[in-house]
């Protein structure tokens, strides 16, 4: 069963696709804020329900470069196998104005799934289609159009799905208008 | 009214049957209560249930889910109504044929319930048809729908034919089918619910047996003093207050007090 680590796979992507990969930072805290296993033990340990602030942008994913996700997205295909993409999400970080776009493919062999990432500016996500070659991209590229805003040049009808043609907003970002955010404000204050 | 009722009760023990028009109407009509057969998201679950052997709905005469408005009585709002959807009901409220009654089943339908601060979900049902019994719940036991059936039948049952529309002339009232805008569902171009704005109060509140609905769309802007309509709040960021406003604060959790009034309870 094919098994391929996140690492594994930045090593083969910056190996043999150079200049693809996006200077991130790596992860020191799993994402739940728990302590990472591979850190050195002595990180500053909090008392139970206080964590150092998570840094929300650090993973240990392969994050691409917008411009050559389709490269990735066939090498994955074509050299590693995996074969199904079996999904796509956008993530809206409000507070350092980046809306990154999540992959997963599979093997059709099984075994655990392969995340390929993106990371496009806010206030203009434009992200290639990859309906050329995936067809099941189709919806869930117009899925991330409607919700977040994301543009998806090379996609056949990129409308809107959940809301109506007539709507105005992408109303899963988080600067979205919620009632009721502005009612109770800080508890601290 | 009531003493020609204990006459006719009184009679019937004596073995002679005697009734009006208008209570044999009623009787009628509260005895085949026939729902449409129509469910939204999980509380149709539960209106399964109670349609089903283990409660048996058939007791109250209403058994018959019709899959046609045109056969319907009853319209059983049963779930979440998102705002693609709620034209779509306000057409087979359209379509059922006089009288009609509507049944606002669980916190959903009756207010948006858990998904009332959202984008996508319509502040209650009685925004675009006018509702006569609510059912509170999440999902609402089956033997609330029960009790909102028997709820209903006693409103059937106090209706005056003298005063009721459909046996009169008049024509079936069509309530306006909302379209799509750019912040949320409009009619007549005027806004029903905006998107991340006021809720409103129904322009249809339960009518009183039938008859009299205001048709207006009230903005309760003093009644319930929403905030983030409050130009004096500041924000923080576009999506957070930075505190809380003095007069809100000053304002904030109070309810009307609610007199109790305990000479009545010592009555009873």
């Amino acid at each position: 069963m094919p098994r391929m680590s996140s690492a594994e796979l930045r090593e083969r992507l910056a190996h043999d696709l150079p200049g693809i990969l996006m200077p991130i930072r790596t992860r020191t805290q799993a994402s739940n804020g728990s302590e990472a296993s591979g850190g050195d033990g002595k990180a500053a340990r909090h008392k139970r329900g206080e964590h150092a602030p998570v840094d929300l942008l650090a993973t240990d994913d392969a994050v691409v470069y917008p411009e050559r996700l389709p490269e990735a997205a066939r090498y994955v295909r074509d050299v590693l196998g995996y074969e199904l993409l079996s999904n796509i999400t956008a993530v809206d970080y409000l507070a350092d104005g980046i809306i990154e776009m999540v992959y997963h493919f599979y093997h059709l062999d099984g075994g655990p799934e392969l995340v390929i990432k993106t990371r496009v500016p806010r206030d203009n996500p434009v992200v290639p289609s990859l309906t050329d070659e995936w067809p099941g991209a189709n919806l869930q590229e117009r899925e991330a159009f409607d919700l977040f805003g994301v543009m998806f040049p090379g996609h056949p009808n990129l409308t809107r799905i959940y809301m109506w043609d007539e709507f105005e907003g992408w109303p899963m970002r988080k600067d979205f208008p919620k009632q009721g955010d502005k009612y109770f404000g800080d508890s601290e204050e | 009214m009531s003493d020609d009722r204990d006459i006719q009760l009184e009679a019937e023990k004596q073995g002679v049957f005697l009734t009006t028009m208008q209570r044999f109407y009623n009787w009628g009509r509260r005895s085949s209560v026939w729902p449409l057969s129509f469910g939204l998201a999980c509380c149709a679950i539960e209106m399964m249930a109670t349609g089903l052997a283990r409660f048996d709905l058939a007791r109250f005469g209403a058994e018959m889910f019709r899959a046609s408005p045109r056969q319907a009585d009853l319209m059983i709002v049963a779930g979440t109504v998102t705002k693609k959807m709620a034209p779509q009901v306000v057409r087979l409220y359209n379509q059922m044929p006089e009288p009609r009654y509507v049944i606002s089943m669980g916190a959903c339908a009756t207010s948006g319930g858990p998904f009332r601060d959202g984008y996508n979900v319509l502040r209650g049902i009685d925004l675009l048809i006018p509702v006569d019994v609510y059912i509170p719940g999440c999902p609402p036991r089956p033997e609330a729908l029960l009790h909102a059936l028997m709820t209903l039948q006693k409103q059937i049952d106090a209706q005056r034919l003298s005063r009721v529309r459909w046996y009169g002339k008049r024509e079936a009232k069509e309530y306006p089918v909302p379209t799509f805008g750019k912040h949320g569902l409009e009619i007549d171009g005027k806004l029903v619910d905006p998107v991340g704005g006021l809720p409103l109060i129904s322009p249809y509140t339960s009518p009183t047996h039938g008859e009299t609905r205001s048709g207006l769309i009230e903005h309760p802007e003093l009644v319930r003093h929403f905030p983030i309509m409050d130009e004096t709040v500041e924000l923080e960021s576009p999506h957070k207050a930075k505190g809380v406003a003095p007069e809100i604060v000053h304002n904030d959790l109070k309810r009307p007090a609610v007199e109790v009034n305990h000479a009545q309870d010592e009555q009873r």
